[in-house]
């Protein structure tokens, strides 16, 4: 297994090195002058020169490549031309945000997802199964911005003042401020420590601070919903088609013969086999809500990495795009390593193929 | 789970309450384009300790009626008539969970393509002892330790080893074993063996036939033994049923039936068997193919292809399904030929 994942690890390297070049081209090659942008139109030829001369990027397009890949290569993101501080420092802070969101999206997206599959697979062509599929179509054709209006507007416009009252944007209640963990256990501070502390949900349960925990919580709930339909709605009807498939071959037969109960036969020889394919499109699926959630961050007031890449895009903040997209990109290979994995546990075939 | 006493096989004697008695069995299938007559009105006896040879052509029905019996026909299919009697009692008014402990224990079932049949993402000794906790209650880890035993039982070397293979670790041959180690993990009395040697090589077919009968003739159960395979059956086989689209057409035992076919189905199928240093220039076929089972005509299922009626100049094939009527002692056809033809 050691070996296994060293493999992917490696292979990973070429292929962030070419996300990294066509991120770094690209972003070149979009019309429009980091100066302009960040100093304003009427900004004079010398004025920008200096500003060109100091990010560096008075320089060929290749020789720029060549520092940033050496500066990567030693932690270095790079500076933001718009905000004038480390890109990893706004990543400490803007990270947490979008990795928060996504968990509790693809949480909701599988518990929900898998189970509404499988019913509707167990119960094929009944009333529940259609019911269930047309909910998924519905899911997945609902535009992500109106159903998080319409969300907000239910939950903290009409239902204010009950108890199903939800906020309905940003992370913490207004002037909440909780006390990061290593702060309160007299940690010197650091990165990593930042960042796990801008984990709000984590940094509450650790410090033990309910009310940010249920803050936090609450907070969360809307844009995790909204969030979560897409990916929820493909999950069920993937899984659905999937156990149906398994559900007519052999071996489910044989479960049968045996004298398993249907549950058992459903869930334990059915699932576990229908789960491969479902578990690539979760992979699949949190990757693209590690980067597309442009949308609802926008919505909920979340600044979380789409938020941050789409503003940067925009002020041609070049380290910022290339930066978050690194990240994007690694969370993608990493992710899909973990499906890989989850294979040969799930699947011994694909385990005595790899040995 | 398991009540029954041991009952040694009493094959000889005819008087006996049959293990297994299907009686007027319909299963059709409830298809988009029509009702698939796939089982029409099988009526068939097992005895305890006896290998019944199910013969005929793919698609005549011999695996339906076999899922019948364990009422796992799905979706769309449907017993729509008939009764199954399984020593005397009447499984079609089983509930779901009294089928369920009979499955698998009392009555347990072989397939055709053995890789297919066992489960790809658990072991072989995690199948079989699935067996025991299902029937036994056993918890797994002594369900593998039984199921070991199980392995060594159908001569599967290094048992232990054998029972953490996956299904892809295993030939055709291994994998069958493992069925049967399966099948009779908890000593059924009756095993049906769906074509349990059609997918493996020839030599392969040979062993699995031969550890079969051993174990047969050791444990004393049933097997209903379905086969395309003429040769099959002659080997094993104490009596032969022959079905044809749906229906029972003959019924022997496997030395009257070869040595005296009736019908003229049955005879075809002897005729097409090639015989080693037998020269022909071709071998019989039974021209024209089998009906289709929507809605088929109301005549004999077989007329259609039958030189018999032709050279007998009967027309009666057409419009009357003849019934299966006992010929000789223990022997049945369903021909016009073989009975009286009503004005």
């Amino acid at each position: 297994m050691g070996r296994f994942i060293l493999r992917r690890l490696l292979t990973a390297i070429p292929v962030l090195l070419g996300i990294l070049a066509v991120v770094f081209a690209i972003a070149r090659l979009i019309p429009g002058d980091p100066c302009i942008a960040a100093l304003g139109e009427r900004a004079t030829e010398e004025v920008c020169n200096a500003y060109n001369e100091r990010y560096g990027l008075n320089r060929s397009i290749p020789a720029q490549f060549a520092i940033y890949i050496g500066d990567v290569l030693q932690g270095d993101l790079g500076t933001s031309f718009r905000f004038n501080k480390p890109v990893t420092d706004l990543m400490i802070e803007r990270l947490p945000t979008t990795i928060e969101l996504s968990v509790a999206a693809l949480t909701i997206a599988v518990f929900v997802g898998v189970p509404l599959g499988v019913i509707s697979a167990y119960r094929h062509n009944s009333k529940v199964d259609v019911a269930t599929m047309v909910g998924a179509n519905i899911g997945v054709s609902m535009p992500v911005f109106w159903l998080g209006l319409m969300l907000q507007y239910l939950f903290a416009v009409q239902l204010k003042d009950t108890f199903l009252s939800l906020p309905p944007s940003g992370r913490l209640d207004a002037g909440m401020l909780p006390e990061p963990f290593w702060e309160k256990w007299g940690l010197p501070e650091n990165g990593v420590f930042e960042f796990i502390s801008n984990l709000v949900i984590v940094n509450a349960i650790l410090t033990l601070n309910w009310d940010a925990f249920w803050s936090a919580f609450t907070h969360l709930i809307l844009p995790a919903v909204a969030l979560a339909t897409i990916p929820l709605a493909i999950i069920a009807r993937m899984t659905r088609s999937s156990l149906l498939d398994v559900l007519g071959l052999d071996y489910v037969r044989t479960a049968r013969a045996k004298g398993q109960k249907e549950r058992m036969v459903v869930l334990r020889h059915g699932l576990r086999n229908a789960m491969l394919p479902v578990i690539t499109v979760i992979g699949l699926s949190l990757g693209a809500l590690m980067g597309g959630a442009i949308l609802t961050e926008t919505i909920f007031n979340l600044s979380g990495v789409g938020k941050t890449l789409f503003d940067a895009i925009e002020s041609r903040d070049y380290t910022v795009v290339q930066g978050f997209t690194l990240i994007i990109a690694v969370a993608f290979v990493l992710v899909n390593m973990v499906v890989d994995i989850m294979y040969t546990y799930l699947d011994p075939r694909v385990r005595s193929a790899d040995a | 789970m398991t009540d029954q006493p041991a009952t040694p096989p009493t094959k000889d004697d005819p008087d006996e309450e049959p293990l297994l008695e299907i009686r007027g069995l319909r299963t059709y299938f409830f298809t988009r384009d029509g009702i698939v007559q796939a089982v029409d009105g099988v009526d068939l006896e097992v005895r305890r300790g006896e290998v019944l040879g199910l013969v005929g052509e793919s698609g005549c029905g011999k695996s339906v009626t076999s899922m019948s019996v364990l009422r796992l026909i799905s979706e769309p299919g449907r017993i729509v008539e008939g009764e199954v009697l399984f020593k005397g009692e009447n499984l079609g008014e089983k509930s779901a969970s009294e089928m369920r402990e009979i499955r698998g224990d009392q009555i347990s079932m072989i397939f055709q393509q053995p890789n297919a049949s066992l489960n790809p993402v658990y072991s072989a000794g995690v199948q079989i002892s699935e067996v025991f906790e299902i029937h036994e209650g056993l918890k797994r880890k002594l369900g593998v330790e039984r199921a070991v035993e199980a392995l060594r039982r159908v001569g599967i070397s290094d048992p232990e080893q054998r029972a953490g293979a996956y299904p892809h670790e295993l030939s055709g041959g291994m994998a069958q074993r493992v069925m049967i180690a399966m099948a009779l993990a908890s000593g059924p009395e009756l095993l049906i063996a769906d074509e349990p040697t059609t997918a493996l090589d020839v030599t392969i077919q040979a062993q699995i036939l031969e550890l079969m009968s051993e174990l047969q003739s050791e444990l004393g159960m049933a097997i209903v033994l379905i086969t395309h395979d003429l040769g099959v059956v002659a080997e094993t086989a104490d009596r032969v049923a022959v079905m044809y689209a749906g229906q029972i057409v003959e019924q022997a035992t496997t030395i009257d039936l070869f040595a005296e076919p009736k019908h003229p189905y049955t005879v075809g199928l002897l005729g097409s068997i090639p015989v080693a240093g037998a020269r022909r220039e071709r071998l019989d076929v039974i021209p024209g193919q089998v009906p289709n089972l929507i809605e088929p005509d109301s005549g004999c299922r077989f007329a259609s292809r039958c030189q018999a009626r032709v050279d007998n100049e009967l027309e009666i094939c057409w419009t009357k399904l003849p019934d299966l009527i006992e010929v000789e002692p223990g022997h049945t056809v369903r021909c016009w030929l073989h009975q009286e033809v009503p004005e």
